[in-house]
């Protein structure tokens, strides 16, 4: 009966944790109502102008906060050029409006050019943005608020040794047995502890970079697992370990088939391609989701502004909601899913024998 | 389409940042944690499979001290029985011993009465015929005290003779 009671208790906990993620969301429409105040009323508003200033990138963060005014935290822009390193603060840059460093460079639609004496794009310099963004600095954050997470349960593995998990370490083992017990045993089998590190820190990133995308306040609100440059680096990451995990029956299934000798002309291709499409898979697939979820939350937002009236709101709060609460699924799904398939390649890529399967 | 091209820094700020994250927390977090969890899961295993043996140890000496009380009572019933059975023999070989002798004795007695019978009957024997002797000799000591008598008989003997 006691334990009952616990076990409700951890359950209303976790509800109030959720509650609150969908409450914050009810507070970008008063910060949003601010920004755009702020900007020309005279202009019709533009939804998409807003929401892809949302789920793309940006030199500064830009913090809306109920009952602040509305700034920006200057990052660093780091650039390479024919002309070497270049390193100052963002506060520098703004639109249509030269800064002038080693070259002089110009903000146009927040990508950094290179501009020639007259103010003008010049497009024959190509200038490498290495800035430390606004996805740069909220990834860090999420990696720092990972550490801090699993720092602590590690070091409470190391106080309680033998002991049952107690506290946070109890709220992260189901999850770190979850991904040990039902996505790298089921997929990768007795190879599977060599792959725990990745799958694990694979899981975990995507997910509290979800998590915190979902934050529509700083310092979440942020689109970095819906970022292609994002999905790509880690499934690119996928892509190598899967291959440089391959055994001999792996390579041989894509090179050496048993199959007709005239089917080879299609099968290796389309096998080479399968190399190349699987992780692709991945890339696309997490993009998508989290920016498709992204853009559903800040189109319904935008209604109210779109229609210009106070009355949309309750409508537009409501769906708001509804969405978030399928985008706290999605958050864990997507995480899951990505983990999964990538521990499901790596099983197919480490897998002892092939059979005869392909001879159905 | 700008949103489906990756900006090359952020490639290579998240691959840098990635790779570190997984080295750093596969080194600090990962290892520890994972090393704990199975070394729970091998001790409660272990503990569960102590319990086990540990029940059957139990079941197996329960049942062994049923089977030795088992065999306790069989061996009593046994000896009680092998006890039986030497008591009667020995009572039946003491009364056959018994009889035995008594029937010696018995026969022994015989023999010396018979023999003692025997000897009597020889000794009366003995003794009637030296009564016998004795009074014939009286007899005739008795006939032959008249020597008419005498000379009658030895007339008579003579008569006889024929020469």
């Amino acid at each position: 009966m006691e334990k009952r009671l616990i076990l409700n208790s951890k359950i209303l906990k976790l509800s109030r944790i959720c509650a609150l993620f969908i409450a914050l969301w009810a507070i970008p429409v008063m910060a949003f109502s601010q920004e755009k105040a702020a900007s020309d009323g005279n202009k019709p508003y533009d939804p998409k102008v807003a929401i892809f200033e949302h789920i793309g990138d940006a030199h500064s963060w830009h913090v809306s906060l109920p009952l602040v005014k509305p700034f920006a935290i200057p990052l660093p822009v780091i650039l390479y050029t024919d002309k070497g390193i270049e390193i100052f603060s963002s506060s520098n840059l703004h639109e249509d409006e030269v800064y002038h460093g080693k070259n002089d460079y110009v903000l146009v639609k927040d990508k950094i050019k290179i501009a020639d004496e007259t103010g003008n794009v010049d497009a024959t310099k190509k200038v490498y943005d290495f800035s430390i963004t606004r996805n740069v600095a909220s990834m860090w954050l999420g990696m720092i608020i990972l550490f801090i997470i699993f720092g602590s349960v590690s070091s409470s593995y190391k106080k309680r040794v033998g002991k049952a998990p107690k506290g946070l370490q109890s709220f992260m083992e189901p999850l770190v047995v979850f991904v040990r017990d039902d996505v790298a045993i089921p997929n990768i089998g007795v190879k599977h502890s060599k792959y725990m590190t990745l799958l694990l820190t694979l899981f975990f990133f995507i997910l509290i970079n979800n998590l915190l995308g979902l934050i529509p306040i700083f310092p979440g609100g942020f689109n970095l697992t819906g970022n292609i440059a994002v999905t790509l680096s880690l499934s690119f990451i996928v892509l190598l370990v899967i291959n440089f995990s391959g055994n001999k029956y792996y390579w041989k299934h894509i090179f050496t088939p048993e199959i007709p000798l005239w089917l080879y002309i299609i099968m290796v291709p389309v096998e080479l391609i399968g190399i190349i499409s699987k992780p692709f898979a991945l890339m696309i697939r997490l993009f998508a989701n989290i920016t498709a979820g992204h853009i559903i939350v800040l189109s319904l937002i935008s209604l109210i502004f779109i229609f210009n009236s106070l009355a949309v709101s309750p409508a537009s709060v409501v769906f708001v909601v509804f969405m978030d609460t399928i985008e706290l699924l999605v958050a864990f799904l997507q995480a899951y899913i990505f983990t999964m398939l990538t521990a499901l390649f790596i099983g197919m890529a480490v897998q002892e024998h092939h059979g005869e399967q392909h001879e159905i | 389409m700008e949103l489906v091209t990756p900006e090359i820094g952020l490639v290579f700020w998240t691959t840098i940042s990635f790779l570190i994250f997984l080295f750093i927390l596969g080194k600090f977090a990962w290892k520890p944690i994972l090393a704990a969890i199975n070394e729970r899961e091998i001790s409660i295993e272990n503990a569960l499979m102590k319990a086990e043996a540990a029940k059957e140890e139990m079941a197996r000496l329960t049942s062994e001290n049923e089977s030795l009380l088992r065999d306790a009572r069989a061996e009593r019933d046994i000896i009680l029985q092998e006890a039986r059975k030497l008591k009667d023999k020995i009572v039946g070989d003491a009364r056959e011993a018994a009889q035995e002798e008594g029937a010696k004795m018995i026969e022994k007695a015989r023999l010396e009465i018979n023999m003692q019978k025997a000897l009597a009957i020889a000794d009366v024997k003995n003794q009637v015929a030296s009564l016998s002797l004795e009074i014939a000799e009286k007899v005739l000591r008795k006939q032959f005290e008249d020597a008419s008598k005498q000379d009658a008989l030895v007339t008579e003997l003579l008569k006889e003779v024929k020469l």
